[in-house]
């Protein structure tokens, strides 16, 4: 089903790699004036069309912009494809919900003490859907030489292993300088990127704590950024100190103010992940793991009225305990 | 498998075994589970100036104890830390060269070092799909290695279902010649047994045994020849020091059950 060579992923290669002047093209027409691009989740959907690649800011359990993964769930988006570092339950829900049924990461599982994801197992084993696996640099350079401007990397990883071999879209080559073998790594420019950060003014301009993972280069690289934020802050603010500021504000196209926007996953410095949900999560899904994922998407995707009820079903003890977690770096 | 000591679990003694094998003043790149503990763990016992780098972008961190990361991703991984940089920053210091070990689990494991944590069966029609390599890829093709793992027959196979994350590929120069002129496996530290690799052939050898471990039975835990030495040394089993500093560390068995 998925053999090499084929015709939908040489459809999303052609996506996510593009033509200079292309790429440029479209930047070009992008409105990059400083202007209020505040809105809701559900009017962000509208910067995502079905059928293009989304990249998803964070790591595992950190700073996965979840709630607007959520909402794209909840607005029935269709034949997406994904990428991300490494991908948690986010990976689970959005195959289990059928937004998309391709992801590219190095990694997908809830996370090592949960075990292998019963999810995302059925999915990839019954051929339902693809786990495109790179190794995590190589994921990271693309999306670097995306932000450059450049159609590939150079680097010295994945040669000889079976992970470069199940891959299409790779390059060796003989360094002209030295002679030396070396890989080559394409482009990844996203069409959108989704990315959630601590704090951001309503123009876009984005700070962020803590471990940043791919976001910044996913940002330059993308050709649409969606921006959730536990808060948004004066354009002020953000001159007072704009040496934290991570991504400009004419790379961004809608800013969402979402509090606990990566819950159940954590927000530096702001929530830890919320262990106990996660348990629940993983212990939903291991005997069962459709049954169990459908009862998830019902209860915490699709019932609730919007984000401050999904946040209310989790329940107000655990999002206190993982704020007080969460907070506590500042403690040392 | 069973050791005649049961002072501690397998995991505990797999953890001290691994923490024994960093050297104060070392630069370890180390991965979730028994790395990660391991190398605070050498950090609180014979090398306190061990720096550790997480593929989440922590670089000389100190995990609290009790508060054990369950990924090298979250903010539990930058307490007391040095500095904070992107994935793939950290990542380009394995390629630049600034790590002296490479510190990972691995669920399967060949002669030639060779690790798999992708597919069990062919990757066209797995039986099992495994999450992936992570930065296992990265730090197996860039550094010098070593994998703490149980010594189990299923385990250790004479060669590996997929190659995630490259030892010595098919032994002899056939690692440097796919281009991975650097780095390659060092040691492999299991529940028996110290192992290393032959310099020409690249195959799996017993470098020391673990107290009250007979050669017969790390081979019979293995599923293809190990180049066994008759005279390899034996172990010292874990001190009650270095128990107690890993049950402070992990005292929820997190990564110790």
């Amino acid at each position: 089903m998925w053999a090499r060579g084929d015709s939908r992923l040489a459809v999303m290669e052609k996506n996510v790699t593009q033509d200079y002047l292309s790429l440029r093209e479209q930047t070009q027409a992008r409105d990059r004036s400083l202007r209020d691009k505040v809105m809701t989740l559900e009017e962000a959907c509208d910067f995502v069309n079905d059928g293009e690649h989304v990249s998803l800011g964070g790591s595992t359990a950190s700073r996965t912009p979840f709630a607007m993964v959520w909402a794209l769930i909840r607005a029935r988006k269709k034949n997406l494809s994904f990428s991300r570092s490494i991908v948690s339950t986010e990976g689970d829900l959005i195959f289990a919900s059928g937004i998309g049924n391709h992801i590219l990461t190095s990694w997908f599982s809830q996370g090592i003490v949960w075990g292998v994801s019963r999810v995302m197992r059925h999915f990839t084993e019954n051929r339902l859907a693809r786990f495109e696996e790179w190794s995590h640099m190589s994921i990271g350079l693309r999306f670097r030489a995306g932000a450059m401007g450049v159609p590939f990397m150079p680097m010295r990883s994945m040669m000889g292993s079976d992970v470069a071999g199940q891959l299409e879209n790779l390059e060796e080559m003989t360094c002209p300088f030295t002679g030396e073998k070396i890989l080559l790594v394409p482009a990844l420019n996203p069409d959108v990127a989704l990315i959630h950060v601590q704090r951001c003014d309503p123009y876009g301009n984005a700070q962020l704590d803590g471990l940043t993972f791919m976001d910044i280069d996913m940002a330059m690289a993308a050709n649409r950024v969606i921006i959730t934020t536990e808060r948004i802050i004066s354009n002020d603010q953000i001159r007072r100190r704009p040496d934290q500021t991570r991504i400009p504000f004419f790379t961004v196209d809608a800013v969402v103010e979402a509090p606990y926007g990566c819950a159940p996953h954590e927000c530096f410095g702001v929530y830890e992940p919320l262990f106990s949900h996660m348990d629940y999560y993983a212990e939903l899904t291991r005997k069962e793991p459709m049954q169990g994922v459908k009862t998830y998407l019902d209860e915490y995707c699709y019932a609730p009225e919007n984000w401050t009820e999904y946040l209310n079903l989790i329940g107000l003890e655990k999002l206190l305990d993982a704020a007080r977690r969460g907070r506590s770096i500042y403690d040392d | 498998m069973t050791i005649e000591t049961k002072d501690f679990t397998a995991s505990e003694l797999l953890c001290v075994m691994s923490a024994r094998a960093l050297e104060d003043g070392q630069v370890v790149f180390a991965g979730v589970g028994i790395p990660l503990l391991a190398a605070t763990l050498a950090q609180r016992l014979h090398a306190p100036g061990v720096t550790i780098l997480f593929e989440g972008g922590t670089i000389g961190p100190h995990v609290v104890p009790g508060q054990l990361p369950p990924t090298t991703n979250e903010q539990r991984c930058t307490r007391k830390a040095n500095m904070l940089v992107s994935i793939t920053e950290v990542l380009l210091l394995l390629q630049r060269g600034y790590v002296d070990v490479g510190f990972m689990g691995g669920a399967q494991i060949d002669q030639y070092g060779n690790l798999n944590s992708s597919f069990i069966g062919s990757a066209d029609d797995p039986s099992v799909r495994l999450p992936g390599t992570g930065g296992g890829n990265d730090i197996s093709s860039l550094t010098r290695m070593i994998v703490a793992m149980p010594q189990e027959k299923r385990r250790f196979v004479e060669s590996v279902d997929f190659i995630t994350s490259p030892g010595y590929i098919r032994g002899g120069t056939s690692r440097r010649d796919s281009g991975l002129i650097a780095g390659g496996m060092y040691r492999v530290v299991t529940d028996l047994a110290i192992l290393g690799f032959d310099d020409d052939t690249g195959r799996m050898r017993v470098e020391a045994l673990h107290s009250g471990v007979t050669p017969e039975q790390v081979q019979e835990n293995t599923g293809f020849e190990l180049i066994i030495d008759s005279s390899a040394p034996t172990t010292e089993p874990p001190t009650e020091e270095e128990l107690a500093a890993l049950r402070h560390l992990d005292p929820d068995k997190v990564y110790t059950a």
